[in-house]
């Protein structure tokens, strides 16, 4: 923690003198304000997860009162062999339910990506019969609570034999009203008219014309929808709690809840805390990455919806 | 497939200049490859959307016993529902998180948007990041963490507390809960809120504020007159996130039940009670009518706000 803020203020220090002249030639009062709140605002969201990042290496002892206090490091460290621990607790299931909760955000992402560039394009450059109704209805659907569907989805996938299999998770993540809503609000600003026209006279199908003019030009709001669509499913708990039982399909959500019940159970489960902590510290990685890397699509795109 | 179509009979004609001044074989063919590019989403969204909700409406006006089995009741689950104790405390304590939640976020994600309008320095640009990286992290992860760390046997509560001799407060009692559950939301969303609003303030011509520090407004003045006004419809946007989320709040709860132990009743909110009655108890034609109400709820609240904010969202 110590090291964060102190690398924070020394920046706050350097950049506040540097750039006060071209910065509307303000006093560094009240900029100095504005980064110690900042300041206070980044520890409270970080704090959380440097806890994690310590509790990742330590054992159960160490959780409980290690030489450290809970937000720094031990004497001893112990990632290594949490890991370790990982790969030997139910012939390693914690690997499988992560390769699961990618299995189910990678093809439920992309998959409800590519039905909302679709049906954006659809929407915003087919003046077909039904559109504004069905737009309409859409609309409708984004106020729709998610959650509220769950147990419906739940007794209709059972009556086709579907549930506790991976369709029961994937199928229903295909849906994304909210996607197909931002696709439709972009393509209608990004895909100028007469550009698909000038590339009809020129002779290409309409296939062509979505493939190599309108693709190109709406590939910041796939990034968004499709960040958005994988980070949806990755952290959906509900629905995989509800349809899936057996333990090898669940994703890394619901396996790590299910330890979480089963060490606070007290069922011979107290050695469990470390192989949380370590799995829920992996766990977020890649996201994290994902958007660590790709922050140059997103930050802008995020705002699309409310664009008007 | 009647959902989709029954009400093109009410369209009129789309476009009719267009298709006077061109080659009506123009017009068929927008006709079938707009519902081409529409298909493969129509058909999902009528398959887990419209059925969905069909079913469950249809499902809400049975009873199933045992002893009786399968018998169509009408509006008896719905009677049942809404004087249903359990239900209605579970719609008071949402409607408690959503006066208490909401604005909340609102204000964190809206002053840390603000500050960093103003900033253009390194710092400002990594507090941003890190503002936002808890959206990255799943909803279950984070309420796991946070209850570590409300935990008195592993969290830093009581070494803090007692640098300043004060005694830790028991963040997973009954009384302390709701605060402690708030926290959770607050830190998990008030960055991906940030993010939204401070996308839209970037967003704004800047040579509207030069015109303002002419005429001698201070920083408070731009950001609360000119700044806010401007960017209402992102607001609005991300209040509706908001309210929905909340009111089908689920997972954190359902995450912490199992810490705080006792604090958290298994019908807490309307959807972890729904979950109950369905997976605990079958009762799956109680639990879908909980769930249509919950929908419906949730439905006329955000229709409501979205009507009272018309003026502000820009939408008719």
């Amino acid at each position: 923690m110590a090291l964060v803020t102190d690398t924070l203020q020394r920046r706050d220090g350097r950049k506040g003198r540097g750039s006060a002249s071209r910065n509307r030639a303000r006093n560094g009062g009240p900029r100095i304000g504005s980064h110690i709140f900042l300041l206070i605002l980044v520890i409270y969201f970080i704090t959380p997860l440097w806890w994690l990042t310590v509790a990742s290496t330590k054992d159960t002892a160490g959780l409980f009162g290690g030489s450290g206090g809970p937000l720094w490091f031990d004497d001893e460290f112990h990632f290594f062999s949490n890991l370790q621990g990982l790969f030997e607790r139910q012939d390693g299931i914690y690997w499988r339910w992560l390769g699961n909760s990618f299995l189910y955000a990678i093809s439920g992402g992309v998959g409800a990506t590519i039905l909302a560039v679709l049906a954006g394009y659809g929407f915003a450059k087919y003046n077909f019969r039904g559109r504004a109704a069905f737009f309409g209805i859409l609309l409708g659907a984004v106020m729709v609570p998610l959650t509220a569907l769950v147990i419906p989805t739940f007794v209709l996938l059972s009556s086709v034999g579907l549930v506790n299999t991976i369709w029961a998770v994937i199928l229903p993540s295909l849906l994304s009203p909210f996607g197909v809503y931002l696709m439709r609000v972009f393509a209608q600003e990004a895909v100028p008219d007469e550009l698909l026209d000038a590339a009809r006279i020129d002779g290409a199908g309409e296939i062509r014309t979505f493939f190599q003019i309108a693709l190109p030009l709406l590939r910041p709001a796939i990034v968004t929808v499709l960040l958005l669509s994988v980070v949806g499913t990755w952290n959906n708990f509900f629905l995989p709690l509800a349809v899936l039982s057996d333990p090898l399909l669940l994703p890394v959500t619901v396996g790590l809840n299910g330890w979480q019940a089963l060490s606070n159970a007290g069922s011979g489960g107290e050695a469990l805390w470390n192989l949380i902590t370590t799995g829920a510290f992996i766990s977020i990685i890649p996201l994290i990455i994902a958007f660590l890397s790709l922050q140059k699509y997103w930050q802008g795109g995020l705002s699309l919806g409310s664009l008007k | 497939m009647a959902t989709t179509t029954a009400p093109t009979s009410s369209q009129p004609a789309p476009a009719p200049q267009q298709a006077r001044h061109r080659p009506d074989r123009n017009y068929r063919r927008k006709q079938r490859w707009g519902w081409l590019f529409v298909a493969p989403f129509a058909l999902i969204f009528l398959t887990f959307l419209i059925l969905p909700l069909v079913y469950a409406f249809r499902m809400s006006l049975f009873t199933s016993t045992l002893a009786t089995g399968t018998k169509f009741v009408g509006a008896d689950n719905y009677l049942k529902a809404f004087s249903d104790p359990i239900f209605l405390q579970g719609l008071g304590t949402v409607a408690k998180f959503a006066l208490i939640m909401i604005p909340a976020q609102m204000l964190v994600a809206l002053v840390a948007a603000l500050v960093l309008d103003n900033l253009a320095t390194w710092a400002s640009k990594f507090s941003r990041l890190m503002i936002f990286i808890p959206y990255a992290v799943p909803v279950v992860i984070g309420a796991l963490m946070w209850g570590f760390l409300y935990s008195p046997r592993f969290g830093p509560a009581s070494s803090i507390f007692s640098i300043f001799g004060l005694a830790a407060p028991e963040f997973l009692a009954q009384d302390n809960i709701f605060g402690s559950l708030v926290n959770i939301v607050t830190w998990q969303w008030a960055g991906y809120y940030m993010i939204i609003i401070y996308a839209a303030l970037r967003g704004i011509d800047p040579g509207i504020y030069e015109a303002a520090v002419l005429d001698g407004a201070s920083d408070r003045q731009i950001a609360l007159r000119i700044k806010v006004p401007m960017i209402s419809s992102s607001l609005v946007m991300v209040v509706i996130f908001a309210l929905i989320g909340t009111l089908q709040f689920f997972t954190e709860p359902q995450v912490l039940k199992g810490v705080a132990q006792g604090a958290i009743p298994v019908s807490y909110t309307p959807n972890m009670y729904a979950f109950t009655l369905a997976f605990s108890y079958s009762q799956f034609n109680y639990a879908s009518a909980i769930s249509f109400a919950l929908g419906i709820v949730v439905f006329v609240f955000s229709f409501i706000f979205l009507f009272l904010t018309r003026k502000q969202s820009g939408l008719k």
